[in-house]
């Protein structure tokens, strides 16, 4: 039993074990363990200026994937950041099988050196040198002498991943991500045109068709600018670059990269050997410190910044750049807007490298490249570099962002269409035009350009919203510096993919003296019907407008309004909202006021895609984990009902035996033994009475003897058939144990019908008639049984135990709860029912219950048989007649005479005599004929006296 | 001593009224000398028209669990609960902003069922699984009538499987039943206008049904770790509330630790972190991967439970 025990235990574990090791794999996990990738860091020495024998050191780890040569790619990191803020997606890339090569820029992290900005003769040349010591490395593939090697990296890293393809052959294939094209048109944006068409036909907006420069963003280049001087206290540039995991995570090791401890700083400063630099430039090179000085103090550059930000923007190289390009921009981005993507996208396609366009729900604004966005950068290199997997092809995929109602957070939609339609006017484009209305405004710029509009807070916006839904809240216009113009409800959603367009009339107000030069700043708002105002992306358009006519003539432009992955519901309107001040960017400090209205005709154009959900992947292996596991579940609740199975375990012998118990003992896990090595044998016919004080063990005898209790020794058989849970032959037993046990809220009658109707058998053999003679509830049966007595319940009990006429019927304390006449009416029934041939047992703690019921009888105490055999047996074993009498001298001598009669003893008022062959009758006779008044006559040794005897004094309390 | 020994079986105690017995137990006596108790035995020693796998049969079960009043007034709410959100909704009329479900239950009487659905999904329906699952045994040990129906005998796989199956069709008919009525009493109130989700994507109503019972058909699943659970308390406890309530508490505290964002990714093998994934069916273009996630979680959940249970159950001594 016990071995049987433990192995079904066994089972179980074993069982569990196996479900949880299926679910671990089936489950589809997002995060694969990389943290046993190796790696090894170094440093390389590069020239600090080209050509020259001055050398800067630079700080590198490489990580190896588990099979070399394998190629290469080399991880650029964010602005403000160092190799440590890539290291999570460098090993999801070495996970896949690449050699990957992360270092921190110069002038970041422990690399020495000044930032020069992705300078061409810079951090550019060191890109390329890392590119020789990869092609020197076994580790690396090599194709032809060239090591196979692409680059990517986030916002500055992308940049620079843009120019190294642009000035080295050698590499393969690139991914920026989140970065720019152009830095005068991303830091000095201009969204807006006189002319109505030349946004189309100078081919990007971002180059501007306004050769004046456009309006200075400097909260961001201020953001910028801080990040890069580790000696100020400054917030991270929260780019959520590569490697921006999800919510929290990155944002840590983006403030480690951008706030080196005093040590690393002065360190770095101290080895580089930069000679002075200006107060508060860092480790800015002098001439991008004062390109910036001057920005951030007169708010317009001179050429020679502009010639300066030009020298180092990726626009420079694209038209070299003809190996595939995974393009990847965030829909959240203020600073590097989806126009960056569209040109690096377009100058790319136009020099004959391979694009493919991805927009994701996310940015310098939001959150980092979401896991998806990072897997499609693993399969780019798969493809293009090892040859693995299909072909990622030149889809565009963009995520649309999408609130979800109660606290659901942001779900991000992911389409696909089949091309890249570009932000510019093309057959491919798709409009929708919606009519805006409204009257022109007066709009006043300010003095000093304050109070101005907030249209969230760069680079934090993200941070502090939590999702691009909050985030798009975060937002306060000026009362008189707006001017508003909205849509009716749209009938139906709209899903915008790109630069909406509008056009606005623009005049000075009369009278004004002024310089002829509007700075405008224009947004889209989805404004809900309760009046709240959304703004996608959080995008605002500056437009810089000069040569205003002074005379208070309007002029037109055409705004091209922050590009968006965005879905506007039906039921919302479309809110173009002009203002003169914008928080992040320089605006003008003279005070002055514009009219501005919509231009006659008009419509806003909503640029559309007929993009289609990205048909998900049926998830087979979540689908087959599920089937796997239940039908590992039902497989293994099969195996342990065949171990349950039994063969039929019958003593053939014993077949018309009701009951042979052997050796039968239970020890309850707390160590007591209620039962203790019990033996005994009830034939057909017999009442059985199991006698015993309370505590003695019957109950728990009966339980056994009903497969309720398993034993932890011994046998209980029952015709033959050995007792287990649930074994058949526990069909032919009626039992009432310890109580009944009905449904409260039946009536009896259906509490006797439900139960024999789960016993499965047929109505006909359940003999309902005489059960309910037998329960005698008379109408009482119909009435709830929570509303019957105590004894009312019993007979329910007995009479259930009755149903299908048992051949072996065990009652324990039939007689608790019964009146009297109920417990004669109760032995007769018993009597009667056990002379059929049926067997009868009867467990009770009163004596004279089981003496006058029972034709047999078994003492029990603490668990232990302590007499079996008849009950007259017992009664009479040694003990005689009393008889109360007037003169008990005169009793004895007349019993003493009589034959057969011995041990005769006279008492105060009785005498006392085994009777032997003689009847009793005879002997009060005799007695009566001897003139002695017989008062009561009977037989000594009651059971009482027996019982007594064996239990002896120790059952005493 | 007691009363004084008798030994005839005259007429007297049938004549006592209170105590008709007498007859019926003749009866037994002449019905006993007929017996031929060998020839209605079988061979693994059942009695005649005893057969173990006709025990207990689903619609006796059913029967058992419907005449009940808890399951009565189970049923009973979840009819009424629409009705008191319909109430709520008129008496609170104004001011219904802040967007989503709340603001588009009164859009159309799918909206309704849905919003319906929605407010349940994170108590309500779970108090019911459990109830189902965690009374049903353990309510049979508290009366004490377990142990007839196991000495019947039931066996006890038998008991088990059907009282699941039994509890499994109340849940389904109860999670149906709610969007039902939700949808009936919406439909009235508001109208038969087209699902509209919170996404802004709107369907006909039609096909807004058939959204509402694949919602259902996906929460079914997803309970079967609720389910599970409250099965192996029902049969580990003698005491119903303790079972329904270990249940309904195991799902609290996966919900209370599926709010604290710093558990980061383990929070996925939570068994209540995919209750909400239903949604993605609102969206015209299902993606079907997260709920195939909480399906699976689920699922490996609810079948160790399930496992537990019958093994739990087939060493358990049943000493109510």
């Amino acid at each position: 039993m016990s071995f049987l025990a433990r192995n079904r235990w066994w089972l179980i574990a074993l069982g569990a074990v196996v479900l949880l090791v299926a679910g671990a794999i089936a489950w589809p996990s997002d995060d694969e363990d990389t943290s046993d990738i190796p790696s090894r860091e170094f440093r390389l020495e590069v020239p600090e200026e080209p050509g020259s024998d001055s050398l800067i050191s630079l700080d590198a780890t490489v990580y190896l994937p588990e099979t070399t040569p394998a190629p290469a790619v080399l991880l650029a990191h964010g602005f403000g950041g160092s190799k440590l803020e890539v290291s999570g997606d460098a090993r999801e890339l070495a996970d896949r099988g690449f050699v990957v090569l992360t270092y921190s820029a110069r002038g970041f992290g422990e690399s020495e050196g000044l930032i020069g900005l992705n300078s061409p003769d810079h951090e550019v040349r060191d890109a390329s040198a890392l590119i020789d010591w990869l092609a020197e490395q076994p580790e690396v593939l090599t194709e032809d002498g060239d090591p196979v090697v692409g680059v990517t990296g986030g916002s500055y890293g992308g940049a620079l991943s843009l120019m190294v393809a642009g000035t080295d052959d050698r590499v393969d294939a690139i991914a920026p991500v989140i970065t720019y094209n152009d830095l005068v048109k991303a830091l000095i944006p201009n969204s807006g045109t006189e002319d109505a068409t030349p946004i189309t036909s100078a081919g990007t907006p971002a180059a501007s068709p306004f050769p004046d420069p456009g309006v200075f963003k400097r909260f961001w280049a201020g953001l910028l600018f801080t990040a890069g001087s580790p000696s100020v206290e400054a917030p991270p540039v929260a780019s959520p670059e590569l490697g921006t995991d999800d919510e929290d995570g990155e944002g840590d090791e983006g403030s480690e990269g951008a706030r080196p401890t005093p040590e690393e700083g002065g360190t770095g400063d101290a080895d580089g050997g930069t000679g002075p630099t200006p107060p508060g430039c860092g480790r800015f090179s002098p001439e991008l410190c004062a390109a910036y000085v001057e920005l951030a103090t007169t708010g317009e550059p001179s050429q020679e910044t502009v010639d300066l930000l030009a020298d180092l923007s990726p626009a420079r190289f694209t038209e070299n750049i003809t190996v595939p390009s995974l393009v990847v921009q965030g829909s959240q981005d203020t600073l590097f807007g989806l126009d960056q993507a569209d040109a690096n996208a377009r100058e790319i396609a136009e020099a004959g490298g391979r694009v493919k366009v991805v927009w994701f729900a996310g940015g310098h604004d939001g959150s980092g490249t979401p896991g998806e966005v990072r897997d499609q950068i693993g399969a780019w290199f798969d493809f293009h570099l090892a040859g693995r997997g299909p072909d990622p092809g030149t889809t565009f995929e963009y995520g649309i962002p999408r609130s979800v109602a109660g606290g659901g957070g942001t779900r991000v939609r992911t389409l696909t269409a089949p091309e890249y339609p570009g932000l510019v006017d093309t057959a491919a484009t798709e409009f929708q035009r919606h009519r805006i209305t409204g009257d022109p405004t007066p709009v006043l710029t300010p003095a000093g350009g304050q109070p101005a509009a907030i249209t969230g807070l760069p680079g934090l916006s993200g941070v502090l919203g939590g999702s691009p839904d909050v985030a798009g809240r975060l937002h306060r216009d000026v009362p008189g510096q707006v001017a508003r113009f909205t849509s009716e409800p749209l009938a139906e959603a709209v899903t915008i993919t790109g630069t909406p367009r509008v056009r606005v009339q623009v005049s000075q107000a009369p009278g004004a003296a002024t310089s002829g030069t509007a700075v405008l700043f224009a947004k889209l708002y989805e404004v809900s019907p309760n009046g709240t105002r959304t703004l996608p992306g959080q995008g605002v358009s500056p437009v810089r407008v000069t040569g205003l006519p002074a005379d208070g003539t309007p002029m037109e432009v055409d705004i091209a309004l922050p590009g968006i992955a965005y879905t506007v519901d039906s039921g919302q309107r479309l809110e173009v909202a002009i203002s003169t001040t914008d928080q992040a960017y320089a605006s003008v400090t003279e005070p002055v006021t514009h009219v501005v209205g919509i231009a006659e005709n008009t419509d806003l154009a909503l640029p559309t895609t007929q993009g289609e959900h990205a048909t998900s992947p049926v998830p087979w292996g979540a689908l087959a984990g599920a089937g796997g596991v239940v039908a590992l579940g039902v497989v293994l609740a099969l195996v342990s009902a065949w171990r349950r199975r039994h063969s039929t375990d019958l003593v053939p012998d014993l077949e018309d035996v009701p009951i042979v118990i052997s050796g039968l003992s239970k020890r309850y896990a707390s160590g007591f033994t209620a039962v203790d090595g019990i033996s005994l044998r009830v034939e057909r016919g017999q009442v059985l009475g199991l006698l015993g004080p309370n505590g003695a063990g019957k109950t728990t005898t009966l339980r056994m003897l009903m497969g309720l209790i398993r034993p932890t020794a011994g046998q209980v058989r029952v015709f033959g058939h050995l007792v287990r849970p649930g074994a058949p032959v526990l069909s032919r037993i009626g039992a009432f144990v310890e109580g009944s046990g009905f449904l409260p809220h039946l009536s009896g009658m259906e509490n006797l019908r439900l139960y024999w109707a789960a016993t499965g058998r047929g109505r006909e053999s359940a003999h309902f008639e005489e059960a309910l003679e037998i329960a005698g509830l008379g109408a009482a049966v119909h009435r709830k049984v929570s509303t019957y007595s105590q004894g009312m319940r019993q007979r329910l009990a007995i009479a259930q135990a009755m149903l299908g006429l048992p051949d072996l019927l065990v009652l324990d304390e039939p007689a608790n709860g019964l009146d009297p006449p109920q417990i004669h009416q109760m032995r007769e029934v018993l009597r009667r029912y056990a002379s059929g041939g049926r067997t009868v047992v009867v467990s009770s703690h009163l004596l004279a219950e089981v003496e006058q019921t029972c034709t047999h009888l078994v003492v029990m105490h603490r668990g232990r048989v302590m007499a079996t055999g008849e009950v007259r047996d017992i009664v009479a074993g040694g003990h005689g007649y009393t008889f109360h009498v007037d003169q008990p001298e005169r009793a004895a001598e007349v019993l003493a005479a009589m034959d057969g009669v011995s041990e005769v003893e006279a008492h105060d008022s009785s005498v006392q005599a085994l009777l032997g062959p003689v009847r009793p009758g005879a002997a009060v006779t005799e007695l009566v004929r001897a003139g002695i008044a017989v008062e009561q006559a009977g037989p000594t040794g009651r059971l009482e006296d027996a019982f007594l005897q064996m239990v002896g004094e120790e059952s005493a309390p | 001593m007691t009363e004084p020994h008798r030994n005839t079986s005259s007429g007297e105690p049938a004549a006592r009224g209170s105590v008709p017995s007498a007859e019926a137990a003749a009866v037994l006596e002449e019905r006993s000398r007929h017996a031929d108790p060998a020839g209605r035995v079988a061979h693994d020693g059942s009695i005649a028209g005893y057969r173990a796998n006709h025990t207990l049969p689903i619609r006796v079960e059913l029967r058992r669990q419907l005449l009940r009043r808890r399951t009565q007034l189970t049923l009973g709410l979840l009819v009424a609960l629409p009705v008191v959100l319909l109430l709520a909704f008129r008496i609170g009329q104004d001011d219904v902003s802040g967007g989503g479900l709340v603001e588009l239950a009164t859009r159309s009487g799918v909206n309704f069922a849905l919003f319906s659905i929605f407010v349940s999904v994170s108590f309500l329906f779970v108090v019911v699984v459990a109830l189902f699952f965690g009374d049903t045994v353990a309510s049979e040990a508290s009366w004490s009538s377990l142990k007839y129906l196991l000495a019947a005998p039931i066996p006890r796989h038998r008991l088990l499987r059907q009282k699941a199956i039994v509890s499994a069709l109340l849940t389904v008919f109860a999670l149906l039943l709610l969007p039902a009525v939700s949808l009936l009493v919406g439909v009235l109130a508001y109208g038969n206008g087209p699902l509209i989700s919170p996404t802004g994507e709107s369907v006909s109503m039609g096909r807004g049904v058939v959204v509402l019972l694949m919602i259902i058909a996906y929460l079914v699943l997803f309970y079967t770790w609720v389910a599970g659970l409250a099965l192996l308390l029902t049969v580990a406890t003698n005491t119903p509330l303790g079972a329904v309530g270990g249940a309904l508490m195991a799902s609290i505290l996966s919900q209370i630790l599926n709010q604290i964002t710093a558990l980061g990714d383990l929070r996925q093998f939570l068994p209540t972190y995919y209750s909400y994934d239903w949604f993605d069916l609102l969206s015209t273009d299902i993606s079907w991967d997260e709920m195939a996630r909480g399906v699976l979680t689920s699922f490996v959940y609810g079948t160790v439970f399930v496992l537990l249970a019958i093994q739990v159950f087939d060493r358990k001594d049943i000493t109510s």
